[in-house]
């Protein structure tokens, strides 16, 4: 069966969604994720959509409950690279992802991340495995 | 009222041909004084020519009858359209482009009075129609003008809208975008697409957006801002909203305006300011008197 390859960096998770969405898939993503992040613990993830050229209102919906779902399970979310066609549509479509980070390309959702987990961290700490 | 369906008109017409268009070109001359610079010479001489062929041709078509609608006036309409739309990119007010047909007026009944003055009724008859039909003319090329005119109008309306939305750099990721004139639904798309464009060619993570020129702010036009912040957002850069007068502040509240989660500033420069310090920049004044700056 078909599914996006989650990649692990470090303490993150990467998400390169480089084919067009459809909603099972998008339902195995979230699975798979979900799953993945329970079993390495990790701190964020970090899903890239540059290559995605179509978005509708449910994987719009998905992408939020993903954020939602990655908050519960302590993992700090960040969409990377968002298209402005995609964006005007999400906006369009009512679904402005309240909840979710954002950043313009990968690099720079990385150290978004790294600096909201650091933050974090220095708050309230985890320990260390 | 005419009661003859055949008239002399286009008979006098070609027999006095020269002396008419001397007389018509003459007298427009004079009724374009100042702009006369405006029109070429040759311009002037031809287009007199022209359009008394096109209303010989028009006259022996469709008879005395005034309605412009009979195709044997189609040319004649055609010409007439032109030079309306001509004369309004040159800049002529309606009454100079329409006195071109009825200063034709002067010289015909001139001519129409010494051939036909003996018979009273005749001349009086051949005088109402060549009235009629002038007017009609003249009227045509009026909204001829207009209507030209309502081209330029709407073609400038469109330039306005894509030149009046640039966005400019402020500086490496700063991106700022001076709203000048009323945000509409149409010009909201084109300003809300330029920004996002921007934001992924310059990789900017801040845009500032200024509405300093924007003369009033209704619920609609705070709308589309919204939206253009939250599709900004999603991409990854942050906005910031400059110029809010006190009347639009005022305005906002009073409309219920939900603003939330969006940093306002009064200046572009205090927006620039913050954008600046969260990308963890400051601006230092060089004091060369001191050789390097001190701080």
């Amino acid at each position: 069966m078909e599914r996006i390859p989650i990649l692990e960096m470090g303490n993150c998770l990467l998400v390169t969604i480089q084919v067009d969405m459809h909603d099972r898939l998008a339902m195995t993503l979230q699975d798979d994720l979900t799953t993945r992040i329970s079993e390495t613990r990790a701190r964020g993830v970090v899903i890239d959509i540059s290559a995605l050229e179509v978005v509708d209102s449910f994987i719009g919906r998905i992408l939020g409950n993903i954020a939602g779902m990655a908050r519960v399970l302590d993992a700090e979310t960040v969409v990377v690279g968002m298209r402005p066609a995609v964006a005007i549509t999400l906006v369009e479509l009512g679904l402005a992802l309240p909840g979710v980070r954002t950043a313009l390309n990968v690099e720079r959702g990385m150290d978004l991340i790294r600096g909201a987990i650091q933050g974090y961290e220095g708050r309230n700490g985890r320990p260390q495995r | 009222m005419a009661t003859t369906t055949t008239s002399r008109i286009p008979e006098i017409v070609q027999r006095f041909e020269r002396e008419i268009l001397a007389e018509w070109t003459q007298l427009q001359g004079a009724a374009m004084g100042s702009r006369r610079d405006r029109a070429r010479d040759d311009e002037l001489m031809e287009q007199p020519r022209k359009f008394l062929r096109f209303f010989l041709m028009g006259m022996q078509g469709a008879g005395v009858s005034p309605d412009l609608r009979n195709p044997a006036w189609g040319e004649a309409r055609e010409f007439l359209a032109d030079l309306s739309r001509s004369r309004a990119m040159q800049g002529f007010t309606p009454s100079e482009t329409a006195s071109f047909v009825f200063s034709l007026k002067q010289p015909l009944f001139t001519r129409l009075r010494q051939e036909l003055g003996r018979d009273p009724e005749l001349l009086a008859d051949e005088i109402w129609t060549a009235t009629l039909l002038l007017d009609q003319l003249g009227l045509y090329t009026s909204e001829a003008f207009q209507k030209a005119r309502e081209e330029v109008i709407r073609r400038q309306e469109k330039e306005m809208v894509e030149l009046s939305t640039p966005v400019v750099e402020l500086w490496d990721g700063i991106l700022a975008l001076p709203v000048i004139g009323t945000l509409d639904s149409a010009r909201s798309q084109v300003v809300m697409e330029n920004l996002l464009q921007k934001i992924v060619e310059t990789k900017s993570s801040f845009a500032i957006i200024d509405i300093t020129g924007v003369p009033t702010v209704d619920t609609l036009v705070a709308q589309h801002l919204l939206k253009t912040i939250s599709a900004a957002r999603l991409m990854g850069a942050e906005c910031i909203i400059s110029g809010i007068r006190p009347q639009i502040a005022q305005t906002i509240v009073h409309l219920g305006v939900e603003l939330q989660g969006v940093v306002t500033k009064s200046t572009l420069a205090d927006a620039f300011a913050i954008a600046l310090a969260r990308r963890s920049l400051t601006v230092t004044p060089v004091n060369h008197a001191d050789g390097p700056p001190s701080r």
